[in-house]
C-alpha cells in the first residue's frame, strides 16, 4: 500500500464524509428541534439531484441547476412539512417512521412516473473537470476537492447561523423548550417550517453534487439515508458538531475499510478467500463502529442524557 | 371484545377458503397468493409479539426474515448439489426437510435476536429503531459481499423441500403447511399475550419503572420477547424462500423490515390478528393495484398515510373499535 494511494483514499473519505454531514446535519437538526425522525429525508435528497439534472439538462447551466436543486428541495420540504408532517410532532416514533416510509414511497414512485426507470446524468462543470496536482505529487479530480470545501463552507454557515443568528437562538430555544418560546411570541409552526425546508435544502444540495459524480436515479436517496442515520446516532441524535464528527468518522471508515481490509486479512489468510472476507467485513464496517460506539455510549458521542 | 373475535374468526376463515375457492376454481397463482399472504402474516405475527407487546420498534426484522431464507437456501443448496456444509471438525450435510429448515432457522433467528437484542436493547426510542435498522442492513451488505451463497445475485433451489406424508409442490398442499404453521404460531402468540411472561411483558411496555419497582427486570422480559419475535420471524422468512425457491440479499433490505412493519399497522398494532388482516389486505392491494397501475406504490403510500394519521388503530381498531388498544 502505497502513501499516495492512502491519502487519496483519506480525500475520498473526507469527501463521502463531507457529503453525509450534508444529510445529516438537517437530520439532526429535525429531530433535535421538532423530535420528528423523517426517514424521507433521503427523498428529498433525490428530490435535488432530479432538479438539478432536469435544470443541467435545459440549461446548460450548473449553477441554475444547484439554485434549481436547493429550491425544489425546500419547496418539496415545506410542502410535506405543511401537509403531512406537522400533524406527526405529537405522535409516538412507531407513527413517524410510517408515515416518513409511505411518504418515501410515494415520492420514489412519483419520481419514476415523472422521469421514468432510466438514470439521469448531471455532468461535472468543465472548469472542475480534471484532476488537478496536489503538493506531495498526487493528482486528485478538482471537482471533489471543491465538493469537500463547498461541504465545510456550509458547516462553517450552519454553525454560524445556530450560533450566531437571531433564528439560530429560535431554533435552540425550540430544542431547549418549544412551550415556552411559543409563550415568547415566536410562531412556532412559522419556525417548523423553516428548519424543515432548511434542512430540507441541504439534503437537495447534497443530492445534487453527489448527482454530478453518480448517476440520478430512483432510490439513490435511501442508501445516504440509512447512513446518515447512522451518523447521528454515533454522534448523537440533535448535535450538529455530532453529525460533523459522525459523518467524518463514517466516511473515513468506509472508505478505508474497503482500501484496507482486505490487505490485513491477506497477511493471515489465504488471498482468496482474505478478499472475500475482507470485503465482507468492510462493507459492514461502520454498522460496526456504530454499535461499538453505542455500547460504551448509549446515545451517541455527544448525545445529551 | 366480542366483535373482535367475530372478525377474527372471519379473518382466520378468510385464508383457508380463498385458498379452497381458487383451488375449486383451478386458479393455482391465487392459492400462491393465499400462501404468500400467510407466511407474511407470519413475519408480522413474529414482529407484532416485540412491537405490539413489547413496544420494541424494530426497524430491523428483515434481518430475521432473511436469516430464515439463508438457513432454507444454504442447507438445500448443499442437498441439492450433494456437497457437505462442512467436513471438519465434523460433518454437516445439507437437507431437503422443512422440518429440519424449519429447526434451524428458528434457532439461527432466536440466536441474532439475542445478540442484536442484546445490544439494541441497551438504547431507547429512537436510539433502538436506528440501531435495528443498522444491524439489519450490516446482514444485507454481508449477503451481498459474501460471493459463496450467489452473493447479490441470490441462490436458486429448483425443487421445493419436502414434508412428510405431502406433495409440497402442489400449491394447496404447501398452502396447508404454511397455513397449519401460521395457526399454531397464532395460537402460541394469543397463550403467550395472556402468560404471566405477556402481560409482565405488556406492563412493562406501558410503565417500565413501574414494572421494576415490582422486582421484574424490563430489559430480561424485553430480550426474550426479541428473541422469540426474531426466531418466528425467522420461521416465516424460510417458508418464504420456500414458496419462491429462491433467496436473496433483498429479505435483509430495509424495505423489508418496513414491509414487515406496514403488515402490522395496515392490520392493527398488538392486536392478534392484526398482522393477518395487514398482509391479506396488502397482498390483495398489490394484487388489485399493480394490474390497475405500475405506480401502485403511490396509491399504497397514500393509504398508509391515511391509516396512519386517521385510522389510528389499523383495519382491526377501525372495524372493531378501539377496546383492546386503550393504552
Amino acid at each position: 500500500m502505497s502513501l499516495l494511494l492512502l491519502i487519496e483514499q483519506v480525500l475520498n473519505g473526507l469527501q463521502f464524509g463531507v457529503m453525509l454531514f450534508l444529510m445529516a446535519a438537517g437530520l439532526t437538526l429535525i429531530f433535535g428541534v421538532m423530535g420528528l425522525i423523517n426517514l424521507a429525508h433521503g427523498s428529498l435528497y433525490m428530490v435535488g439531484a432530479f432538479a438539478a439534472a432536469a435544470v443541467a439538462g435545459f440549461t446548460g447551466s450548473f449553477v441554475l441547476a444547484l439554485i434549481a436543486a436547493l429550491a425544489a428541495a425546500a419547496a418539496a420540504g415545506a410542502l410535506i412539512e405543511l401537509l403531512v408532517i406537522r400533524r406527526l410532532y405529537d405522535r409516538d416514533h412507531l407513527d413517524q417512521v410510517l408515515a416518513t416510509f409511505a411518504l418515501i414511497l410515494i415520492f420514489s414512485e412519483g419520481t419514476r412516473y415523472i422521469f421514468g426507470s432510466f438514470p439521469l446524468f448531471l455532468d461535472i462543470p468543465a472548469a472542475l473537470s480534471g484532476p488537478i496536482l496536489l503538493p506531495g505529487g498526487i493528482y486528485y479530480p478538482l471537482y471533489r476537492l471543491v465538493i469537500i470545501g463547498a461541504g465545510l463552507l456550509v458547516a462553517a454557515g450552519l454553525f454560524l447561523l445556530i450560533a450566531r443568528t437571531r433564528i439560530g437562538v429560535q431554533i435552540r430555544a425550540g430544542e431547549a423548550d418549544r412551550e415556552m418560546i411559543a409563550a415568547l411570541g415566536v410562531d412556532i409552526s412559522k419556525l417548523y417550517t423553516l428548519v424543515f425546508a432548511l434542512g430540507a435544502a441541504l439534503a437537495g444540495l447534497a443530492g445534487a453534487l453527489v448527482g454530478a459524480i453518480q448517476s440520478v436515479q430512483v432510490g439513490m436517496g435511501e442508501p445516504v439515508l440509512i447512513l446518515a442515520f447512522v451518523v447521528i446516532v454515533i454522534g448523537g441524535i440533535g448535535s450538529i458538531k455530532g453529525a460533523l464528527v459522525g459523518s467524518i468518522l463514517v466516511g473515513l471508515t468506509d472508505t478505508l475499510g474497503g482500501v484496507l481490509l482486505p490487505p490485513l486479512f491477506a497477511t493471515f489468510m489465504e488471498p482468496s478467500s482474505a478478499n472475500a472476507v475482507g470485503s465482507a467485513v468492510a462493507s459492514m464496517a461502520i454498522y460496526i463502529l456504530m454499535a461499538g460506539v453505542l455500547l460504551f455510549k448509549p446515545s451517541g458521542l455527544f448525545g445529551g442524557t | 371484545m366480542a366483535r373482535e373475535t367475530l372478525l377474527n374468526i372471519v379473518l382466520f376463515a378468510l385464508l383457508p377458503v380463498t385458498a379452497l375457492a381458487a383451488f375449486m376454481l383451478d386458479e393455482p397463482f391465487v392459492i400462491t397468493l393465499v400462501t404468500k399472504a400467510a407466511i407474511l402474516a407470519l413475519a408480522g405475527v413474529g414482529l407484532n409479539i416485540a412491537l405490539g407487546l413489547g413496544g420494541l420498534v424494530s426497524f430491523g426484522h428483515a434481518a430475521f426474515f432473511g436469516l430464515g431464507g439463508y438457513a432454507m437456501g444454504v442447507l438445500a443448496s448443499h442437498a441439492q448439489s450433494y456437497t457437505p456444509i462442512m467436513e471438519s471438525p465434523f460433518l454437516i450435510e445439507g437437507t431437503k426437510s422443512m422440518l429440519v429448515i424449519w429447526g434451524v432457522a428458528i434457532v439461527t433467528g432466536g440466536l441474532a435476536a439475542l445478540a442484536i437484542g442484546a445490544l439494541s436493547l441497551r438504547t431507547t426510542g429512537v436510539y433502538f429503531i436506528m440501531i435495528t435498522l443498522a444491524f439489519g442492513q450490516m446482514l444485507y451488505y454481508f449477503a451481498i459481499s459474501w460471493p459463496a451463497y450467489g452473493g447479490e445475485d441470490g441462490l436458486s433451489i429448483y425443487i421445493r423441500n419436502e414434508f412428510p406424508g405431502l406433495n409440497t409442490l402442489d400449491p394447496i398442499q404447501f398452502f396447508a403447511i404454511a397455513f397449519g404453521v401460521l395457526a399454531i404460531v397464532l395460537f402460541i402468540a394469543s397463550r403467550l399475550a395472556k402468560s404471566p411472561f405477556g402481560l409482565a411483558l405488556s406492563a412493562a411496555r406501558q410503565n417500565a419503572e413501574r414494572v421494576e419497582t415490582v422486582g421484574i427486570t424490563p430489559f430480561r422480559l424485553r430480550l426474550v420477547a426479541f428473541v422469540i419475535s426474531g426466531a418466528i420471524t425467522a420461521l416465516a422468512g424460510a417458508l418464504f424462500a420456500d414458496l419462491n425457491r429462491f433467496v436473496s440479499p433483498t429479505m435483509f433490505s430495509w424495505h423489508t423490515s418496513g414491509e414487515i412493519m406496514v403488515f402490522v399497522i395496515l392490520g392493527g398494532v398488538g392486536r392478534l390478528f392484526g398482522p393477518v388482516a395487514g398482509a391479506a389486505l396488502y397482498i390483495l392491494l398489490e394484487h388489485v393495484l399493480g394490474g390497475l397501475s405500475d405506480f401502485w406504490h403511490i396509491y399504497l403510500g397514500l393509504l398508509l398515510l391515511l391509516v396512519v394519521l386517521f385510522a389510528r388503530g389499523g383495519l382491526i381498531g377501525t372495524l372493531a373499535g378501539r377496546e383492546v388498544a386503550h393504552d
